[in-house]
């Protein structure tokens, strides 16, 4: 026992910016090095790399939530593995491979659970968070994608083939109730969970709009918004799919990628109608809501991948364009939003901007970054 | 014309592998499938929202088919036209290095 705790303090100390061997993960986080399967663990004080976790599988898409206590991250890799890794030592906790195929996953409400959604086979699978034990799975029958977690140990998500959203209440974990909503519209790629936890939207490949759940009132069902919001015209071909997730919330608008236009769309979340819409440069992949919601940060697909563009949300225009480096893949920012953090696959860095300059306040080396992960995702709904 | 025809033949025996992408190209295309296909198809293309890539999953297709979708998509799918961003020949290359595994 007590060489646990010498080893344990060891591990802090190794992570330490203080001199006491203590040290909180508010400020800490994860940078997804896919190609080499591990992350770079990194600090948002110093703006520095802490160290590395080496052995995650196959990272393609992968993606991470966090424990309540922001003490441990849980990352779901392409190949179906699902990783806890200590965050304070810098180490795997426990790792299990749970499917052939995953897509991503999520944290219940409580923090008890952890859901991995699954591509093949089709469905999702709920593990005890503390101990990665498998208490019960759903199965679809088809791709799972964009789950989140809602408020009552919910979690949502769509499925690409049928055309659905579920509502998996698992408040009994081992005896999850399914809620099913049938023909939410064509193809959904991606949903999330609005940051109030009351909303839930899927954005749909194969026709023009949205599909938009209240959670407070699934039995109403699923209605259509921004309903063909591509006027019939052809679209554009779509070289990277958008992803959607609660930070596309800033204030009483909710900033979302358009499918095949060069748009963002803009949706008024009281009346539900078209606020807006933002051309852009290109193809939308990530539309970031800054904390605080003045601005929203885009980047895009190829061949645009290198370019970064700023939306004042205020003028309802793109006001910066960024060269953050070649395919930018995601941004995250902390949690005030003082601070962006960019990734750059081909020039294998992070780049870290004040977002109130937009000056480059240091660049990290990372190998082939993609998602960037901050703890301050811990406390919010629906990430 | 026959003498042209003549020259055509002459020029294509010199240079065989004038349509096939230099090798700097060619690693260039590794990473775009890796990467940019991968984002669909999975980095080790055991696929995801698009289908599995590997050699096992592309023995029924023949390499023209797949150059085709490749350049032209599928209607009805995710997958985007690659022309405009790949030459006829960097698509029938990619088809051929599917079928028969990436390198590395």
């Amino acid at each position: 026992m007590k060489r646990l705790i010498l080893t344990a303090l060891a591990a802090l100390s190794l992570l330490s910016c203080s001199t006491s061997g203590l040290r909180g993960t508010g400020d800490l986080g994860v940078v997804v090095e896919r190609a080499a399967g591990r992350i770079l663990l990194v600090e948002t004080t110093q703006r520095t790399a802490l160290g590395r976790v080496d052995g995650l599988g196959d990272l393609s898409h992968a993606s991470v939530v966090f424990s309540r206590d922001a003490r441990h991250a849980y990352v779901f890799g392409r190949d179906g593995g699902l990783t806890k890794i200590d965050l304070l030592s810098a180490r795997i906790e426990r790792r299990i491979i749970q499917s052939g195929n995953a897509i991503g996953g999520a944290i219940s409400q409580d923090g008890r659970l952890v859901a991995a959604a699954n591509y093949t086979p089709g469905g999702i699978r709920i593990f005890d968070a503390g101990t990665l034990e498998l208490l019960s799975e759903v199965p679809t029958g088809a791709k799972v994608v964009g789950i989140a977690d809602a408020p009552g140990n919910r979690f949502v998500f769509s499925l690409f083939e049928a055309g659905a959203i579920w509502i998996v209440d698992a408040s009994q974990p081992r005896n999850p109730q399914v809620t099913k909503l049938e023909k939410i519209g064509k193809q959904p790629y991606d949903g999330f969970v609005t940051p109030d936890g009351r909303h839930y939207i899927a954005g749909l490949y194969g026709e023009d709009g949205l599909a938009l759940v209240d959670l407070w009132h699934p039995e109403r069902g699923a209605r259509r918004v921004l309903q063909g919001y591509g006027r019939g015209e052809e679209p554009l071909p779509v070289f990277k799919m958008p992803h959607l997730r609660g930070w596309a919330a800033a204030g009483r608008y909710l900033f979302l990628p358009a499918v095949g236009r060069h748009e963002v769309l803009v949706l008024d979340r009281v009346d539900w109608t078209e606020a807006a819409r933002i051309p852009l440069r290109g193809q939308p992949v990530f539309a970031v809501a800054q904390p605080g919601g003045r601005r929203v940060w885009v980047n895009f697909a190829l061949p645009d991948n290198d370019r970064v563009q700023v939306i004042d949300v205020d003028a309802m225009k793109v006001v910066k364009e960024l060269r953050p480096g070649r395919a930018v893949l995601h941004m995250e920012f902390t949690p005030r939003g003082e601070q962006a953090w960019i990734s750059s696959r081909d020039d294998d860095a992070v780049a870290v901007y004040d977002t109130a300059s937009y000056a480059e306040l240091t660049r990290l080396p990372a190998d082939k970054p993609s998602g960037i992960f901050l703890t301050s995702r811990a406390g919010m709904t629906g990430f | 014309m026959e003498r042209m025809a003549g020259m055509v033949a002459l020029l294509l025996a010199a240079f065989p592998a004038a349509a096939q992408p230099s090798p700097a190209r060619r690693a260039e295309l590794v990473e775009l499938i890796r990467h940019d296909c991968g984002a669909c198809h999975g980095l080790t293309l055991k696929g995801g929202l698009g289908p599995p890539l590997e050699p096992a999953a592309l023995a029924e297709k023949d390499a023209e088919q797949l150059s085709f979708v490749i350049l032209h998509g599928r209607r009805g799918t995710p997958m985007p036209p690659w022309r405009g961003h790949l030459t006829d020949s960097e698509a029938q290359w990619i088809a051929e290095a599917l079928k028969q595994g990436l390198p590395k």
